[in-house]
């Protein structure tokens, strides 16, 4: 007889979840699926439960995100991700959840002007920081930004889910470098995984905005 | 014969032909655009599968008792039962809702399911062993053309060898799901698909099914897909997951959202069926092709299929002799599902090979022997055509040399090509077409845009028509309700779609026109629609704006109606296209990794509607060839039946550095008269092939399976 993986980690622990105090690493890492090094910006959680700092948590806690220049107030566990918070309580769905663990750049927001995977950061871990979502850029379509007016210019998408993620790590390179060079193009957008292959036009939007979107 | 409703000749095209932008472009761009995934309805509930963890079992227990009491948990059904047996890891057991994602998460994890475990059989490359498992079944003997032995005979030169490609997984990046919101008025269904208006049936055929639910009528489900988020042949039907979805909405009285995690998608929901085989091709010395025979096996899960149109392309039954054979390997994984050009990109590795392997043992350059045996083929000229226009492209006659004579450096460069052809015949598809008194211009049908530029290939259509440009136009798809059209698998979309909205659109103006005759009190045969105006072709000062005419209606609305086929709508459409496409790849003998430097693609599609979209249809098949043909392949373990890579680390796809340069060369006013033709599925069939005789160009030996990993090139160069 074998046990489905669902048996494995012992049912009552995980639904009763009495043994969980705080978010624990392991219980962190269980649910993004990667290692704690490709994470840096979530900092060393087991040991500031050991140093004895605040333990927050299992139960949902009221949390501050400042997202485009405004704050929004939610309540979430604190192992919720920063990518389901903002789809999942705020409606902020530019921003999607592919990989959910920190490959495919779907879920990319600039955090304090740097790209980040939404996906492999807690909610409660960008509290303090300036978020930029996808909905940020533009208020309609004759105020997009340039990388999406290029994207547009470009054909740079077909079904279109990757876009969002490739916008902003576009964005993010033309707010650092005011020309790239294609190859500086190419490895900013390589976080960034387009399934039906819009690469082509992605590379030359981002190009062109760059350099005041003359296509 | 012509008819009112032929394209107009290319003197008369505004828009038809012509580069556009995206008309869902902004909203996609803005990232406004909702998908499925996206939708969060009042109250809406979370919903999880469980799902088998062992390759072949008897479940026998299943245990919901703990996962009903985690915080938050809403309800489940069950999508198998005890006593049924599972094929496959991942195989559907239940689904599970609850209030927020995390709790449905933990409520999934707290069902425990128990199996007795079955024998299983997850590898399919070795058909010996497979064989051994009791996995293998004849599944084709198919002789053809002149005398096999006497063909054999004949020929001065023979190349024998083994070729293949592993199983890929479709890797939609919005995953397969939905949500569902059920009430008493409706059940709405926000479904990832290419089947807009097939789900509804599907749907009411899969709950009908269950007795506690009864029947439910199709009539009752409304299906709204604006945008989806990727298909490539996987999002035909609504599946268990739809189903169990749609129940657990109706137990909860909520919406329910339930989409698969990644790693159900790559298991489950996707899978192009593998293809190896052992050929042999004989030539005389003139390079004139005589005999093909190919022994090929494959596997897409429990019931294998896979078998590809064996020889490719050059089939031709009177003058080559031809025998194919084929085994399906049954084996514990995912089932296949149909993915863009179902079997011909394997029947193109599978012949286009082994093609340009006899082409090397006979000396001769790979674009004299494909052009010479283009008689073989269903159109020589077009391909005869389009490899001298790829051949320019890429640079072949500068670039080109003998296999192998890639100079003495670690790094070897080499050109390769292929040839591949596809149906592309337009499904059928009803359109309706309103003008609005106010001027308003809508095309009404219940099709897809996957991404392709059905918003924009029909907004171009009823624009020229109408003599208006493409923002007067407004396009209603996506939602069931509106007149049924097909789904959009097999390139036959654009087909379809752009014949009913044509004919609608034409019979539409027509009816504007007789009010406009009365008005400028002129002959209706006498006007025109362009520029914006209808005017008297006799008389041009007769003429109204476009706002005045529709105003002339009143309070009428007028419709046009449109269907595909039409036997009296004159000749919209065609099938049957050819493409070529040619590959410049750099290898590195030390560490076996291959690079693209260029890739060039020449596709026919007859009439090109928007060109700037189908291009993007090509670039985005040269990147999704270069994908199955470099990196991605999912892999199964037989010890525990397992798929190991089912995430997008290890299952690995390029990125925006690793596609070299590309180069698409669309056909047009050449074959314009033939009508419009697919464009999804033919130019992803060749750049494996194109890119694995290029790698063989340049390093001296033939890597015989695809992907072309590190390993494999080492490989292969030790063996040679």
């Amino acid at each position: 007889m074998v046990s489905s993986r669902h048996s494995h980690d012992g049912p009552a622990d995980r639904a009763g979840r009495e043994p969980r105090k705080g978010f624990s690493r392991r219980t962190f890492i269980e649910g993004v699926g990667i290692g704690a090094g490709a994470v840096g910006a979530l900092g060393e959680p087991g040991r500031a439960q050991a140093a004895g700092a605040e333990v927050l948590g299992p139960d949902p806690v009221p949390i501050t995100l400042n997202i485009n220049g405004k704050n929004h107030d939610l309540e979430v566990e604190p192992r919720v991700t920063l990518v389901d918070a903002l789809r999942n309580s705020l409606d902020h769905t530019g921003a999607k959840k592919v990989c959910d663990r920190a490959t495919c750049g779907a879920c990319t927001v600039v955090l304090d002007g740097s790209p980040v995977y939404s996906c492999t950061m807690l909610a409660i871990e960008a509290q303090g920081r300036r978020i930029e979502t996808i909905e940020g850029l533009s208020t309609d379509d004759a105020t997009m930004h340039a990388v999406q007016s290029q994207f547009v210019e470009h054909d740079a998408q077909q079904c279109g889910f990757c876009t969002p993620g490739l916008v902003m790590a576009g964005k993010a390179i033309v707010d650092s470098n005011a020309r790239p060079s294609m190859a500086e193009v190419e490895s900013g957008l390589s976080g960034n995984i387009c399934r039906c292959g819009t690469y082509v036009g992605a590379r030359k939007a981002v190009y062109e905005a760059a350099r005041g979107g003359t296509a | 014969m012509a008819t009112k409703y032929d394209w107009p000749a290319a003197d008369d095209r505004s828009l038809i032909g012509k580069r556009h932008t995206r008309v869902d472009g902004p909203a996609k761009a803005r990232g406004v655009a909702k998908y499925s995934y996206d939708r969060n309805l009042d109250g809406m509930l979370y919903a999880r599968l469980v799902i088998s963890t062992v390759p072949h079992g008897r479940i026998i227990g299943i245990d919901t008792s703990t996962a009903e009491r985690v915080p938050g948990y809403k309800g489940h059904v069950n999508i198998v039962n005890v006593g049924d047996e599972v094929q496959w890891v991942g195989s559907e057991i239940l689904a599970i809702c609850a209030d927020t994602e995390e709790h449905a998460r933990d409520a999934a994890a707290a069902v425990a399911v128990h199996f007795e475990a079955l024998p299983h059989w997850v590898k399919d490359e070795d058909v010996k062993k497979a064989g051994e498992a009791n996995r293998v079944q004849p599944a084709k003997d198919d002789t053809k053309g002149p005398e096999m032995a006497e063909a054999w005979a004949s020929a001065d030169e023979t190349i024998e060898g083994y070729y293949g490609l592993g199983i890929i997984t479709h890797c939609c990046l919005e995953p397969h799901g939905q949500v569902v919101d059920w009430t008493d008025d409706e059940i709405t269904v926000y479904a990832s698909t290419q089947a807009v208006a097939r789900i509804p049936a599907d749907l009411a055929r899969g709950l009908s099914r269950d007795e506690s639910i009864g029947d439910v009528s199709a009539d009752a489900v409304h299906v709204i897909t604006p945008y989806m988020g990727g298909g490539f042949g996987s999002k035909f039907n609504i599946d268990t997951w739809g189903v169990a979805c749609a129940k657990l909405s109706k137990l909860t009285g909520k919406p329910v959202k339930l989409m698969l995690d990644r790693d159900e998608e790559l298991m489950v929901a996707g899978g192009r069926p593998s293809d190896y085989g052992n050929i042999k091709v004989g030539a005389k010395k003139d390079g004139t092709l005589v005999a093909y025979e190919s022994e090929t096996w494959s596997t897409g899960g429990i019931a294998g299929r896979g078998s590809p149109p064996l020889p490719y392309v050059y089939n031709n039954e009177e003058r080559l002799a031809q025998r194919a054979r084929h085994l399906n390997v049954s084996t514990n994984i995912g089932p296949a599902r149909a993915w863009r050009a179902p079997n011909h990109p394997q029947a193109a590795v599978l012949t286009m090979c082994p093609l340009e392997d006899l082409a090397a043992k006979l000396d001769m350059n790979p674009v004299d022997f494909f052009k010479k045996n283009a008689d073989l083929t269903a159109r020589p000229e077009v391909y005869r055509y389009e490899i001298d226009k790829c051949a320019e492209m890429i640079g072949w006659s500068e670039k080109w040399h003998q296999r192998g004579d890639s100079g003495s450096g670690p790094v070897k460069r080499g050109l390769g090509m292929s040839l591949h052809t596809w149906g592309g015949r337009p499904h059928d598809s009803t359109c309706e077409v309103r003008i609005q008194p106010d001027g308003g211009v809508s095309v009404n049908l219940a099709s897809q845009d996957l991404g392709v530029g059905t918003y924009t290939t029909l907004s171009v259509v009823a624009a020229e028509t109408l003599g208006l440009q493409i923002p007067d136009i407004t396009v209603n798809i996506g939602s069931s309700k509106l007149p049924v059209s097909g789904a959009s698998g097999g390139s036959t979309t654009v087909g379809g779609t752009t014949a009913s909205t044509r004919r609608a659109t034409v019979n539409a103006l027509e009816e504007l026109k007789a009010v406009v005759a009365e008005a400028l009190e002129v002959g209706a045969a006498d006007l025109v629609a362009k520029e914006g105006k209808i005017f008297a072709q006799s008389d041009e000062s007769k003429s109204l704006s476009w706002g005045d005419a529709c105003r002339k209606l009143g309070t009428r609305t007028i419709t046009g109606q449109g269907k595909q086929p039409d036997r009296e709508g004159g000749k919209l459409n065609d099938s049957g296209v050819g493409g070529v496409q040619m590959a410049d790849v750099s290898v590195d003998v030390e560490t076996g990794i291959v690079t693209i430097n260029k890739l060039a693609a020449v596709q026919d599609v007859g009439l090109v509607v928007c060109l700037a979209q189908c291009e993007s249809q090509v670039y985005g098949s040269l990147i999704q060839g270069i994908a199955y043909a470099l990196y991605e392949e999912s892999v199964y373990d037989q010890a525990t039946g397992k798929m190991l890579n089912p995430d997008m680390e290890f299952y690995k796809l390029p990125g925006a550095g690793d596609i070299g340069e590309l180069e698409v060369h669309m056909v047009q006013n050449k074959y314009d008269d033939r009508g419009v033709i697919g464009i999804g599925e033919p130019p992803v069939i060749s750049p494996g092939a194109a890119i694995s005789n290029a790698v063989a160009n340049a390093i001296g030996v033939r890597v015989p399976t695809l992907p072309l990993t590190p390993d494999r090139v080492l490989a292969a160069l030790e063996n040679a």
